[in-house]
């Protein structure tokens, strides 16, 4: 039941379009061969989804130590909970939301009423990665505070007993310890990043597409289900590279370990 | 080798509160140069709080710490040079047992030489006779190697000072015994002091140079463990420190020698804590201070009838349970050439217990 929509897509991606849309039954590789007329979704979402992804990393890593090791547990309930909040909200909403702020009305009107110049923000690339950052955010922020959590606070009271200032306790015991969490949330946040398409699509304003928003375009504007398979296809491939070199990333972090979980 | 007017380390009059709680109330101790000193209490007596002191790991709400004379209460845990084994031994897992021991090492400013601190590692691996083990991950390494490696890791850095909190709390009895005698054969051997906190009184009496008994964040007595056991000063001692048993009276004549009046029998016996007359107090009597006889007991010996409740056979000598009309239940330890002599005692059986008089210590009840 899993593999079974995956079967039809691979088998249609190498058929081709029919007469009124849809897909006719064939066998070629030309779909594959045409791959470059969608280079520029493909490069975006290859650029902007690592980059999207360590935004996440820089912003959140700090957030969910805060959360686990700084915070008192009162507050650390509070922040929680308002981690979770925005999920609560369609992100179709949460997008218009910024719209309108990244929109001419909003900040950039700021701006300006500063006297600080006019600048584009909606539509554009940065647009895009602020909409990520702010969706994907919470996804990157559960599973390093819950790496952080679960680490034995006694370990960083042992660094400091051997003579650790703060800083090196930090770089040799808290942060190895939490990569696998790190690991996890990046791996999370990058491949649902890879088939996104609906931030772009809201603040990029079709002029800054991924992927996602190539599929989106081919199966129900331009009914070429042949070749939008084919880009599926080759949008698996690239998922199925990332993860492999994940699990290889992880595995030798974890070294054989018992108290780390893979994802 | 423990110099007796040598202090390394002091809590001056230390007190810390968490809130209302009162962890250490008002401790002053002076640790020596070279000694073995142990913290002996239950849970929640203060002994981990005291050593958290002396680590950096707390700062004193009130009263100082001293290192060597300086007084250190806010030098943070990373600036002392003290090392501690933790209870679960807090071993990092991401890190080999190389990598552990070396962590210390590696934290020196100017750094140490790569050479140096492979030798240095070697060595502590060597001492705690676990060589050719530095490759090990820590999960691979059983719990008693794991404490190998943690008292390597901190002896490693040749401490002023080695606090032990529990080392031996996880390891299995006849495990146990054997890391007693090797921790002792290893501070005489590096001359390091040692701080060591337990709750159990067999390890403290066992290992030390000097214990310090806590009860409800105050010391209540420090002395040589022959001390503690042969002149407790409260009943809590005596009753923590070795097996007593306790003969309730009323003290009629106050003294270094002290008559007390159990159940309308005068009793008397070296009072080490003075006490006033009309005051509740106990006799203290050690089990292996009284002795069981068939026959009545014989001169210049204290003596009440009792009745065999139990025997416990323990080897190289029998601990018998017995019940007497106005003293209650009592414990008397029997040494198998004793046994022999007498032949044994049968549960239900009469026999007179007798003590010499004057024998045991009587302390006031509270």
């Amino acid at each position: 039941m899993l593999v079974l929509p995956l079967i039809v897509v691979f088998v249609f991606s190498f058929g081709e379009r029919g007469p009124a849309g849809g897909y006719a039954p064939a066998f070629s590789f030309d779909n594959f061969l045409n791959l470059g007329a969608r280079w520029a979704a493909f490069k975006n979402t290859m650029v902007l989804a690592p980059i999207g992804t360590l935004a996440c990393l820089l912003i959140a890593y700090p957030l969910a130590y805060f959360l686990a090791v700084r915070a008192s547990p009162k507050w650390q309930t509070m922040l929680l909970i308002l981690v979770i909040v925005p999920f609560w909200t369609s992100i179709l909403i949460r997008s218009y939301a910024w719209i309108f702020l990244l929109g001419g009305k909003g900040l950039p009107s700021l701006i300006a009423a500063m006297g600080l110049g006019h600048i584009q923000l909606i539509n554009t690339p940065f647009a895009v990665l602020v909409g990520i950052v702010y969706g994907y955010l919470p996804l990157m922020v559960f599973p390093i505070y819950v790496s952080l959590e679960r680490l034995d606070k006694r370990l960083l009271e042992a660094a400091s007993d051997l003579g650790a200032p703060p800083m090196n306790t930090f770089l040799t015991v808290t942060l190895p310890l939490s990569m696998p969490g790190v690991a996890t949330g990046c791996m999370l946040v990058f491949i649902l990043l890879m088939g996104e398409f609906l931030i772009p699509a809201m603040l990029g304003g079709g002029k800054v597409f991924f992927v996602g928003n190539a599929l989106v375009d081919l199966f129900v504007q331009s009914r070429n289900w042949a070749f939008g398979s084919a880009v599926a296809v080759a949008l698996v491939l690239v998922m199925l590279i990332t993860v492999t070199a994940y699990m290889r990333f992880t595995r030798r972090w974890a070294g054989g370990r018992d108290d780390i979980s893979l994802m | 080798m423990v110099g007796q007017n040598d202090p390394i380390a002091e809590l001056r009059s230390a007190s810390k509160h968490y809130g209302a709680v009162i962890a250490a109330d008002n401790v002053s101790l002076t640790i020596r140069r070279g000694e073995f000193l142990s913290f002996l209490g239950p849970s929640g007596c203060g002994k981990t709080t005291a050593l958290r002191m002396l680590a950096g790991f707390e700062v004193p709400t009130s009263g100082d710490v001293l290192l060597d004379g300086q007084r250190v209460n806010e030098l943070p845990a990373y600036r002392r040079p003290i090392n501690m084994v933790f209870q679960h031994y807090a071993l990092f897992p991401h890190l080999s047992v190389f990598d552990n021991i070396a962590y210390g090492l590696r934290q020196q400013r100017p750094r140490l030489e790569k050479a140096a601190i492979a030798q240095a590692v070697d060595k502590a691996l060597d001492t705690v006779r676990l060589p050719d083990y530095g490759a090990r991950r820590i999960h691979e390494m059983s719990g008693g190697q794991q404490q190998r490696v943690a008292l390597a890791r901190a002896i490693v850095n040749e401490p002023k000072l080695l606090l032990l909190d529990e080392p031996m709390a996880a390891l299995d009895k006849k495990l146990r015994r054997d890391m007693q005698i090797e921790l002792q054969t290893l501070q005489r051997k590096l001359g390091i002091t040692f701080v060591l906190v337990t709750h159990d009184q067999e390890e403290a009496l066992s290992m030390s140079d000097r214990i310090c008994v806590m009860q409800g964040g105050k010391i209540v007595q420090i002395g040589s463990p022959r001390d503690l056991y042969d002149r407790p000063n409260t009943r809590y001692v005596a009753d923590f420190v070795g097996k007593t048993n306790f003969f309730h009276g009323v003290v009629t004549a106050a003294g270094a020698i002290c008559h007390i009046e159990i159940a309308g029998q005068a009793r008397s016996a070296a009072a080490p804590k003075a006490l006033v007359v009309g005051q509740a107090a106990s006799l203290c009597l050690r089990p292996e201070q009284i002795s069981l006889h068939h026959a009545p007991s014989p001169e210049n010996r204290a003596g009440v009838p009792v009745t065999i409740s139990a025997r416990i056979f323990l080897g190289e000598h029998t601990e018998y349970l017995v019940q007497n009309a106005d003293l209650g239940a009592f414990l008397v330890l029997v040494p198998r050439q004793a046994e022999a002599v007498e032949g044994a005692f049968e549960p239900g059986q009469k026999a007179q217990a007798s003590w010499q008089d004057g024998a045991g210590l009587i302390l006031g009840n509270t």
